[in-house]
């Protein structure tokens, strides 16, 4: 491997410099010749009746070229990914999601037509223009709203708004834990609504091919043969072999990207009915209203304990809101995604989780960074504190106590996952070692001097990651498989194109997976190019998200490399005339074990097509080869987090003194973009702590919807983060990088540290996120008057 | 009724029709097809767009493209000389201070103009100048670093 290219190594970035000489392309930054605007018409209104939508006005407009409403767009709905059966068997309701909507509207932002225009600024005049009678209805909008008898109905099949109910683990077992509990620690939470907000808006271009009949569609997806399935297939019934989907530079995701949606298909089938290229891009206000957003879950939960702080049981009760529609993997991500983690790292042998999946006159709720699994942490490891508090025990303390061991390992939790390998105290040890744990009594003694409240405290996540063996999300209700495809192409003179179905949209694939390339090849990063976002080059791909790239993606190169060196080794025997089995590959050189001949990786590649001294009756000519791989299992990336928290009693306001972060994700290819990873991970798990929410007004406005409104957190927000890995990291055990995913950690882990902080800083039992400066002054004072009494 | 407007953009004369309420963003993106230069919101606050008017950073979605007659403009795709990155674009690739590239022009830009105003900035100096740039991808942290490594180079 020539020197710092490798696995392990922090290689600059090789995307960077188009990124910071401005020379990325984002979709928006694609012009197709003879492009056309198209502005969405978009419901003011939560619910309504469509009652008439008069175009005479709009229609005449200068350059408005044509007006498509939801009576002229007679296609698929957009498909829901993952069937989730209630607790008697039965299917969850499954309502239609019209991609532009017929005769009722079920959220603020629904597409009610599209107006397409030479300019963007006519498309938009004309929009307005547009005169459209709107029957008001009664919008039900919050979880517990939407739950109570007689509540407005988003759909009509959906008794009680209720999507599915839905259970997970043995009930029976649990309540026995119950009957013999010496203590039980409870809490009520919500997991507050986010707007996931990647700092670029959605965009997306169809074109059509009157010579062959092909469609493109060029989008900003985190998966674009995902988008080309679902829409090809389910939307608009276009064969994959005509329908090209582009991800070019992909300004960020975080899961929002994921999801095929409306404007996609709308995009696509009307520049085959004009025979003309449509462009569409995102005002940041419209993304406020149409991506799909990310957790709002409302939980109660139970944890039963032996006299010594043992947890015996724990059970769970949470509404989940789904929005006004199923968006692609909306339905799993409370459920899959979810309950499979509330053993956390610990040994609790009985747990029961019941799940109900509310509709409500809201945006689509789906996968937001971490997905379901910062839902179950953040439910956990409050839990946890509390019951630390109960047992006046301390939170480090009570967690060690029911740590698997790593002599546990392979680990069955009650909850339908096996942990493959783990050491959580090990995450744990060092943490509280980064923060000098022990020397947090006087650190609050002295700010305490200085009339300040300072808190600790901390959060031992676990996640599932690299998502997912097929047969078993299969076997739970995924319509899909999740595998991932990686092509290798050696060219005649030894470079190499890789292609990928991961996309990177701010992960640093194009370095990660060229340092596998270069450690498996022993090539120089220069040669190797890595390739992804189009299904016209990339044979096929299940895309990125759950942390999967490396550890499913990266799995699927590394099979394809080892198909590259097998085919290397019988081309280098035959020029060697060694025997096969003597050939040994290694530093980008073939060579015969136990003489001096040596062939160059460069010169097999050639011969591979130069065939003229080759094996040619036993092997074809050329160097290429492609392998899936369907994971054996999710992986278990796990960490300890710290936050220390200092709080101004008079004001309420909060610093972050110091935040820690100590993860064990196996195998790292490329520390510094991990490290990265998990600063822009807590991050988002801060911000979803102190600063950002969403918030409906009663009637289904949706009142942050704006930077203006939402807190989108800023630099002068946050710490430095201290993150390190672990040092006695545990790789992943089935696949052949032994790789984890770091992806979402950070998000999953810091929420609770930071609330566990506040929480102990003020003397709270809990408190909702995000935890705003006047509930922090609230809960201040609260606790200053009860240690007054 | 489109106008003709004529700026200096990175060193070169440059016209073109704009509406009166064409935006300096989009008459940079869309007329001059200089796409480093980015929309991430509509209320002037992410960032994305910032530029320099006569050496001051601006957010090119807060001014007309009207009001930008002869004015001398910096975008993002003049600041590496010759192909080579400046200084304080080598050092957000150094410490890592870009993941999805979005913000990244626009934090260039600010942070360029940070130095001009304090050549050896504090973590909060850099914090606080960083008010109106949004990044949804690294949390600030290398960003942070970037800049004040960068600052130091251009000393």
């Amino acid at each position: 491997m020539p020197e710092g290219t490798g696995i392990g190594v922090s290689v600059k970035r090789r995307e960077d410099a188009r990124f910071l000489m401005g020379d990325g392309t984002y979709t928006d930054d694609i012009n197709r010749h003879g492009q056309t605007h198209a502005i969405m018409v978009r419901s003011p209104h939560a619910h309504a009746k469509i009652k008439k939508i008069d175009q005479s006005k709009a229609k005449g407009m200068p350059g408005v070229v044509a007006i498509f409403t939801g009576e002229d767009m007679k296609v698929g709905g957009l498909p829901c990914g993952w069937l989730i059966k209630n607790q008697d068997g039965s299917n969850m309701v499954e309502p239609p999601h019209p991609v532009i909507a017929q005769e009722f509207v079920r959220h603020v932002g629904d597409i009610v037509a599209v107006v397409i225009a030479g300019t963007k600024e006519q498309a938009r005049e004309a929009a307005e223009a547009l005169n459209i009678d709107y029957g008001v209805m009664p919008a039900a909008v919050s979880l517990k709203e939407a739950v109570k008898p007689g509540s407005p109905q988003v759909w009509e099949q959906a008794k009680g708004n209720i999507c599915y109910d839905w259970g997970l683990g043995d009930k029976a077992a649990t309540d026995a834990a119950f009957a013999k509990a010496h203590k039980v620690a409870k809490i009520d939470l919500v997991n507050n609504r986010l707007i996931p907000n990647a700092m670029e808006p959605r965009a997306a271009i169809g074109d059509f091919d009157r010579a062959t009949g092909d469609y493109t569609l060029y989008t900003t997806s985190q998966n674009p043969h995902v988008i080309r399935l679902l829409m090809g297939a389910f939307v608009l019934s276009i064969p994959e072999s005509k329908l090209r989907i582009v991800a070019p530079d992909v300004g960020g995701g975080f899961g929002s990207k994921i999801f095929h949606y409306a404007e996609e298909a709308i995009v696509t089938w009307a520049a085959g009915q004009l025979k003309k290229p449509i462009k569409w891009t995102a005002d940041r206000s419209e993304s406020f209203m149409s991506d799909a957003h990310g957790r709002d879950h409302v939980s109660h939960a139970e944890l039963a304990m032996d006299k010594d702080g043992k947890f015996l049981g724990l059970r769970v009760e949470t509404l989940a809101n789904m929005g006004a529609y199923l968006s692609t993997f909306s339905t799993c991500v409370p459920t899959y995604l979810y309950a499979t983690l509330l053993a956390g790292v610990y040994t609790t042998p009985a747990i029961f989780c019941n799940v109900k999946a509310v509709f409500t006159n809201t945006v689509p709720v789906d996968a937001y960074r971490g997905a379901g699994r910062p839902e179950a942490t953040f439910l956990i490891e409050r839990l946890v504190d509390i019951a630390a508090r109960e047992m006046k025990m301390d939170p480090a303390e009570i967690r060690r106590k029911n740590f698997i061991q790593p002599s546990q390992f392979p680990y069955q939790t009650p909850v339908a996952l096996q942990y493959d390998t783990g050491n959580y105290d090990a995450t744990l040890d060092m943490a509280m070692k980064m923060i000098d744990y022990k020397g947090f009594p006087a650190r609050k003694a002295a700010a305490a001097a200085k009339g300040k409240l300072r808190g600790i405290g901390m959060s031992c996540y676990i996640e599932a990651c690299g998502i997912a063996p097929s047969a078993v999300v299969g076997s739970l209700g995924a319509r899909a498989g999740l595998y991932e495809c990686a092509n290798v192409r050696v060219h005649p003179t030894g470079s190499v194109s890789v292609f990928t179905g991961s996309h990177q949209h701010g992960q640093g694939h194009e370095t990660t997976f060229a340092q596998v390339v270069s450690e498996r090849l022993g090539l120089p990063l220069e040669q190797i190019d890595i390739v992804h976002g189009d299904t016209a080059k990339v044979p096929f791909g299940m895309g990125t998200y759950g942390s999967r790239s490396i550890a499913v993606g990266g799995a699927a190169l590394m099979k394809a490399l080892d198909k590259i060196i097998t085919k290397g080794k019988k081309i280098a025997a035959h020029l060697m005339e060694a025997s096969e089995k003597d050939v040994e590959f290694k530093d980008g050189k073939f060579t015969v074990a136990g003489t001096d001949k040596a062939k160059t990786f460069g010169e097999v590649a050639l011969t591979a097509y130069v065939p003229h001294n080759y094996p040619i009756t036993e092997l074809e000519p050329g160097l290429e080869e492609q392998a899936f791989y369907d994971p054996l299992n999710f992986t278990y990336p796990s960490g300890c987090y710290i936050a220390e928290v200092e709080i101004d009693k008079e004001t309420g306001t909060i610093e972050i003194a110091r935040f820690v972060a100590s993860d064990d994700f196996g195998k790292i290819i490329n520390p510094m973009i991990v490290e990265g990873q998990v600063h822009g991970g807590i991050a988002q798990g801060v911000g979803q702590a102190l600063l950002e929410t969403c918030v409906y007004g009663k009637d289904g406005q949706l009142l942050t919807g704006s930077y203006n409104d939402y807190c989108m957190p800023r630099a002068d927000d946050f710490p430095n983060f201290e993150v390190q890995h672990s040092d006695k990291p545990t790789p992943c055990t089935h696949n052949p990088l032994g790789v984890k995913g770091c992806g979402e950690a950070g998000a999953i882990g810091s929420p609770p540290a930071i609330m566990n902080a506040i929480c102990d800083a003020v003397g709270a039992v809990h408190m909702d996120m995000p935890a705003t400066n006047e509930k922090i002054w609230r809960a201040a004072n609260a606790h200053m008057a009860r240690a007054a009494e | 009724m489109p106008t003709t407007v004529s700026m200096t953009v990175n060193g070169k004369k440059v016209s073109g029709s704009a509406e009166p309420r064409t935006l300096l963003v989009q008459f940079i993106r869309e007329t001059l097809g200089l796409t480093g230069t980015h929309v991430g919101c509509d209320t002037s606050q992410c960032g994305a767009c910032v530029v320099h008017i006569d050496g001051k950073s601006v957010k090119s979605c807060t001014i007309l493209a009207a009001q930008a007659e002869g004015s001398d403009v910096l975008t993002i795709e003049g600041v590496a000389k010759d192909g080579k990155l400046h200084p304080m674009q080598e050092a957000f690739r150094e410490h890592h201070g870009l993941q999805c590239g979005f913000c990244t022009p626009g934090m260039v830009m600010s942070a360029l103009d940070l130095v001009k105003h304090n050549k050896n900035p504090s973590e909060q100096q850099i914090r606080d100048w960083l008010e109106g740039n949004i990044c949804r991808c690294t949390g600030y942290h290398n960003i942070v670093k970037a800049i004040a490594a960068g600052a130091k180079a251009m000393a």
